[in-house]
């Protein structure tokens, strides 16, 4: 310990903290500074970095879900149009299928009523003809059989009988 | 873990110690002996030459030294500046204006123009001459110095090659900025916290390299011994102990004289604060004094090992001997490499958690707690 003490060296212990304030002043200057601010710098960039390309993977994945819903939607939507479409169709074949069956039986009916009416004045000529037809025969028969007398009061008289038995 | 690195480096100095004092017995080796004791006792001190090598012609018994002299600068009767080569690395006197000074075991002493020594009786080793402060550029002051400007070129270099390059650091600072990088993590956040660790930056960081490259090149062959010196951790400890209190918050003051808070009356507080607050003052003192042994013991503690083990293999001159010495000193070396940057780091980790205790602002939620 005597040693020690007497061995202790007061000249370099100022040189020591002289130099070693000097050095640190200069090193803190010229080099520790700029080198923890680079060091910093880089830190943080490196983070900002990082980050950012978190949310660039966020912001993907929300597109992509974005994406994936308007798929989805677009599906539906076609789906649903498709459904429509078919529904139309359906309903359209089914109204011209009502519409040509009820067109068709008002001509048949048309068709049946010009008929009937047709018909009717067929008949209605027919019977004038065979009316007419009947009162020329008529005329004739009676143009002869009246040509004499005696033919004609036996009509009478037979028609005569013929009325008193109704 | 640094402990038991020294503890084990020591267990095997003393085996070692035995050993070489077993086998040296009978052979009449105590001068080598001696001589390389003194010349571990040389090596961990500080120099007022930066000495390379020595070697002594063997027919004129001349020591040869290889190195230069360093400026000496003394603070007496104003500034005395002269080269070292003036002492002659202690045969001669060096004269300045009139002033006589001799270099006696590393340390300068005024003398008349003789250099006669005068010896206190009680203390027959150091002599009673006056010792006028001594600012010389030694080899601990010039390789404190190269390692200074080292780090601030490796570090501006750094520095620079983030605008360069666009924050992407190049050559060499890809080594150094993880380490940047570990300290700013694991030592300052963890220790001090998100909110206070930029102001204590700078200093950590600086104690961390300059400490680190100093014991580093305290292996190399230059055989400098800076943070081995008490003087260098001294100065250290010193700065961490004016930082930690001045840069102390209201809760870190609290807790030095006050330590109990309001959970108990002050009478008492009282009876238990005659002695706590001697034990928590004195802890402010022995926390940097710890620091101070710890790297000046840890690193001498190397020096010793390394160069005894190294002194055995001209201990030993045998063919088992010098390979064994040759082994185990590589080993040492290895291990002090590991060492060298344990120590750095302790002595950052301590700071910082100094500095943490310093600025700890958290203890208000647990009185709020407590009071409610």
């Amino acid at each position: 310990m005597e040693k020690l003490i007497n061995d202790f060296s007061f000249g370099l212990f100022i040189w020591q903290i002289v130099l070693f304030l000097l050095l640190l002043l200069l090193l803190r200057k010229f080099a520790w500074k700029p080198i923890l601010k680079a060091v910093e710098d880089r830190e943080t960039g490196i983070k900002t970095a990082l980050d950012s390309a978190e949310n660039a993977k966020r912001e993907m994945e929300n597109l992509q879900a974005d994406n994936q819903k308007l798929l989805q939607d677009a599906r539906l939507e076609r789906e649903a149009m498709l459904k429509e479409a078919r529904e139309l169709k359906n309903k359209m074949i089914e109204d011209a299928k009502d519409e040509a069956s009820s067109q068709a039986n008002k001509i048949i009916e048309q068709a049946q009523a010009a008929i009937a009416s047709e018909k009717q004045a067929a008949i209605s000529d027919l019977k004038a003809q065979v009316a007419n037809l009947s009162v020329e025969i008529a005329e004739k028969v009676v143009k002869d059989e009246l040509s004499n007398k005696d033919k004609q009061l036996k009509l009478v008289e037979s028609m005569l009988d013929d009325a008193k038995l109704n | 873990m640094h402990r038991k690195i020294t503890v084990k480096t020591i267990t095997l100095l003393m085996l070692l110690l035995t050993f070489t004092a077993f086998a040296s017995e009978g052979e009449g080796k105590g001068d080598m002996k001696t001589e390389i004791k003194e010349y571990i006792e040389h090596h961990l001190q500080d120099s007022h030459d930066f000495n390379l090598m020595a070697s002594t012609d063997e027919e004129t018994g001349e020591v040869h030294h290889y190195g230069f002299p360093l400026p000496v600068i003394l603070v007496d009767d104003g500034l005395q500046v002269f080269m070292s080569s003036k002492f002659h690395h202690g045969e001669t006197i060096a004269e300045s204006n009139g002033n006589y000074y001799k270099l006696y075991h590393g340390k300068i002493y005024k003398t008349d123009a003789e250099g006669t020594l005068t010896y206190d009786p009680e203390h027959p080793k150091h002599p009673s001459n006056v010792r006028p402060l001594d600012l010389s550029i030694t080899k601990s002051v010039v390789m404190m110095l190269v390692t200074g400007l080292l780090l601030i070129w490796l570090f501006r270099s750094l520095a620079k090659s983030y605008a360069k390059n666009g924050s992407i650091p190049k050559g060499i600072g890809r080594f150094f900025e993880p380490i940047v990088l570990y300290i700013r993590d694991d030592i300052a956040i963890a220790n001090i916290g998100e909110k206070k660790y930029k102001r204590y930056m700078p200093f950590l960081l600086t104690v961390f390299f300059f400490v680190w490259f100093l014991n580093m090149f305290g292996l190399t062959p230059l055989g400098v011994n800076v943070t081995g010196n008490i003087a260098v951790t001294a100065a250290l400890a010193v700065i961490v102990f004016l930082l930690t209190n001045f840069t102390g918050t209201k809760d870190y003051w609290k807790h030095i004289f006050d330590p109990l808070g309001d959970g108990m009356p002050w009478f008492g507080k009282a009876i238990i604060y005659i002695i706590l607050i001697p034990i928590e003052i004195l802890g402010l003192f022995i926390k940097p004094f710890a620091l101070m042994i710890r790297l000046y013991a840890n690193m001498t503690a190397g020096h010793v090992v390394l160069m005894s083990l190294i002194g055995l293999i001209f201990i030993f001159k045998s063919w088992v001997g010098g390979p064994l010495s040759f082994g185990l000193s590589f080993a040492i070396s290895l291990i002090e490499v590991f060492v060298a940057l344990l120590q750095a780091y302790i002595f950052t980790m301590l700071s910082a958690l100094y500095f943490g205790f310093a600025s700890e602002e958290h203890d208000h939620d647990h009185e709020h707690v407590e009071a409610h």
